[in-house]
């Protein structure tokens, strides 16, 4: 990737440049993961809930409000956390900041 | 194998759980402050997982949860999205950066970012009272499950909670703790899912309940969900899949208890046991993928409970009742009055035209689903071995935050920090050890309202550590004087609200009364709002934090080097 550090950058105080645009894409990360944890409960499970009730999950007898309020929603919170730690994950090693050398 | 009775099935049940804990106990001894509070920070990612999905899950998750939901449908999904969706802040906003910051305690981080000893004790304060309120429940929960299934004294089985969670607690500290809440974990998931399982495969034919509840019945091939609203509506309850709390409020509801389980102290520390930055983070997914597997069947076993009830009780003559429904009348958590004298139980809503005779008390229905569904006595005794490792796991973790918040906060911080590691290490069982007293004391003497408080834990949480906390991390230019601020306005202003509603006027605790129709259940996502605004407002018109701080803000957001963090400040 172009914006990665140079690699003689120190590695447990990487140059100040880097570390905000290290800083900068995690936010962006954040904002987007927390965007669908916002849109499947409070928009799906609350919000929209009593309207989607109108139809049910396909294939199954869920209305499907009702079933992202009461399970739909724990499915994505699992996947989001997963998602997370892996982009966080490459993240750390384009900027060379991972822990990869340590214990 | 028939010839054991429920109760041996539970005495054995219970009795190997108990030997298997203590055996771990003795098994993985305390050696130095750093094991007795943060398990020497040598806890695999799994592990750690596994041990926060036991800390989390108290005897309200396995006790409660189900049973609301049974009885209030659609409404009860505020407990099973906010207790999870706060994991999701957890793993984004907080667990990475406060493994690296490598503290012990949640105090020991406020009081170093906000450098100042005010802002130390605020969160010490807020630590210790937002713990004992809940740690109460727990033991109070130990009790009913000790006189309802052994048939001993409430306080006797009190008496027994204690002495088991003093022994792996004072001797082993966190790390005790920790294994032990990894066999906790293993014997509560597996006592949840066993019934869930039988019932699922008994009422819609598939074993998994996640898919049973979207399944059809397999003796009249309507969809289980459909018939049960289709039950509701002729006996005058509102529709088990649409809500009758207003939206306003449960959104409110959900994002306090959101946030305040990311923002709970127990929780928090648990983080702070795993080795590296990404293991904190990767170990938040596994604990949420474990505490998911029981927060996905609960809706389940809510509705086939809430379905079989109905089908065993409804209209059935009083002579006539199944077994299982005189012997919960003898506690009177079921109780039947005969309003109009026909010998019938009519089991109605409010919109119905009778009067309804039958009150189940919400908290017996995970307990009393498998003798409902006449399940074998050996599944009986499970139920209760389960209940108790969620209480016990639960009160421990809380233990060890009131014992760390005394023993490293208040005196290695504060009053006394000359003191020695070994003198530390004393003070920390000598406080676990007092603590699990006054819990007890408090499980044996409940204050009236400990089922509310522990509810409500939740938004004095939400509105006292969280913002702090992600400030601290999210912006450099926070200062103490916000912080404090902020910590101390919302915590006051959550707090006024709960007790004016609950017990200076519970007359007006309606939503004509409430503002803007918020429930004093969800007010702490007000209290977290007003905490932010102030916190932010002050920083602004105050001193900038030193320049140390603002470096120490810089180091905890890159996640090397987070295995030297204690030394820096240790």
């Amino acid at each position: 990737m172009t914006e990665a550090p140079q690699p003689g950058s120190s590695g447990a105080s990487p140059s100040a440049g880097s570390q905000d645009e290290y800083w900068s894409r995690n936010i962006r990360y954040l904002v987007i993961l927390l965007s669908v944890w916002f849109v499947v409960s409070y928009g799906f499970g609350i919000v929209f809930a009593e309207s989607l009730n109108a139809m049910n999950l396909p294939g199954t007898n869920y209305p499907l409000g009702f079933w992202f309020a009461q399970q739909g929603s724990v499915y994505v919170f699992v996947v989001l956390i997963f998602i997370y730690v892996w982009l966080m994950n490459r993240l750390d090693v384009e900027f060379d900041v991972d822990e990869g050398a340590e214990s | 194998m028939s010839a054991l009775t429920v109760q041996q099935w539970t005495l054995l049940m219970v009795g190997l759980s108990f030997a298997l804990y203590i055996g771990i106990a003795i098994w993985s001894r305390a050696g130095s402050t750093k094991d007795f509070y943060v398990a020497g920070t040598g806890v695999s990612p799994l592990a750690n997982g596994m041990a926060t999905a036991a800390d989390w899950m108290s005897a309200a998750s396995f006790i409660s949860m189900a049973g609301i939901i049974s009885f209030i449908g659609y409404d009860g999904s505020v407990y099973l999205m906010g207790w999870t969706g706060g994991y999701v802040l957890l793993a984004l906003l907080l667990a990475p950066y406060l493994r690296k910051y490598g503290a012990f305690t949640v105090p020991d981080f406020v009081g170093d970012r906000y450098y100042s000893q005010a802002a130390r004790k605020v969160a010490v304060a807020c630590a210790i009272f937002v713990s004992f309120t809940y740690v109460a429940g727990q033991m109070r929960g130990v009790g009913i499950v000790f006189g309802r299934f052994l048939e001993v004294d409430v306080n006797v089985g009190v008496g027994i909670g204690m002495a088991i969670v003093f022994f792996y607690a004072v001797l082993g500290g966190m790390k005790g703790i920790t294994y032990t809440q990894v066999a906790q974990y293993c014997v509560l998931i597996f006592a949840y899912m066993v019934p869930a399982i039988f019932l699922s495969i008994m009422i819609t034919g598939t074993a998994i309940p996640q898919l049973g509840l979207g399944g059809v019945d397999v003796n009249t091939g309507t969809a289980i969900l459909e018939r049960l609203n289709g039950l509701h509506e002729q006996l005058g309850f509102a529709p088990y899949t649409s809500g009758t709390k207003s939206t306003l409020d449960v959104f409110f509801i959900t994002a306090a208890l959101m946030v305040g389980t990311a923002g709970l102290p127990h929780v928090i520390i648990r983080f702070y046991t795993v080795p590296r930055v990404r293991d904190a983070r990767i170990s938040v997914g596994w604990a949420l993928l474990f505490i998911s597997l029981l927060y996905t069947t609960a809706p389940a076993v809510a509705v086939f409970a809430r379905t079989n009830l109905i089908n065993s009780v409804q209209d059935v003559p009083y002579e006539q009742v199944p077994e299982w429904f005189t012997k919960w009348e003898e506690t009177g958590l079921v109780s039947f009055t005969d309003a109009n004298n026909d010998g019938r139980i009519q089991y109605v809503g409010p919109d119905s035209p009778m009067t309804n005779e039958l009150t189940v008390d919400r908290d017996i229905m995970v307990l009393a689903n498998p003798e409902i569904a006449n399940l074998p006595g050996w599944v009986i005794g499970l139920v209760a071995a389960g209940g108790l490792a969620a209480a016990l796991s639960t009160a421990a973790g809380l233990l060890l935050v009131i014992s760390s918040a005394v023993s490293h906060d208040l005196l290695k911080r504060s009053y006394m920090p000359d003191i020695s590691e070994k003198q530390e290490l004393v003070a920390a069982r000598v406080a676990a050890g007092v603590a699990v007293i006054i819990a007890g004391y408090f499980g044996m003497n409940p204050p009236g309202f400990v089922a509310q408080v522990v509810a409500f834990a939740f938004g004095l949480a939400a509105s006292s550590f969280f913002p702090a906390i992600i400030l601290g991390i999210f912006s450099k230019r926070t200062t103490r004087e916000g912080a404090i601020l902020g910590m101390v306005l919302g915590i006051t202003f959550t707090a006024a609200y709960i007790v004016y509603f609950n017990f200076v006027a519970p007359e007006q605790n309606n939503a004509d009364h409430w503002w803007f129709g918020i429930s004093p259940e969800g007010i702490g996502t007000v209290g977290m709002l007003l905490n932010f605004a102030i916190t932010i407002g002050v920083s602004r018109f105050t001193p900038a934090p030193p320049a140390e701080v603002q470096v120490l803000v810089e180091q905890i957001r890159v996640p090397r080097g987070a295995g030297e963090a204690h030394e820096l400040h240790g």
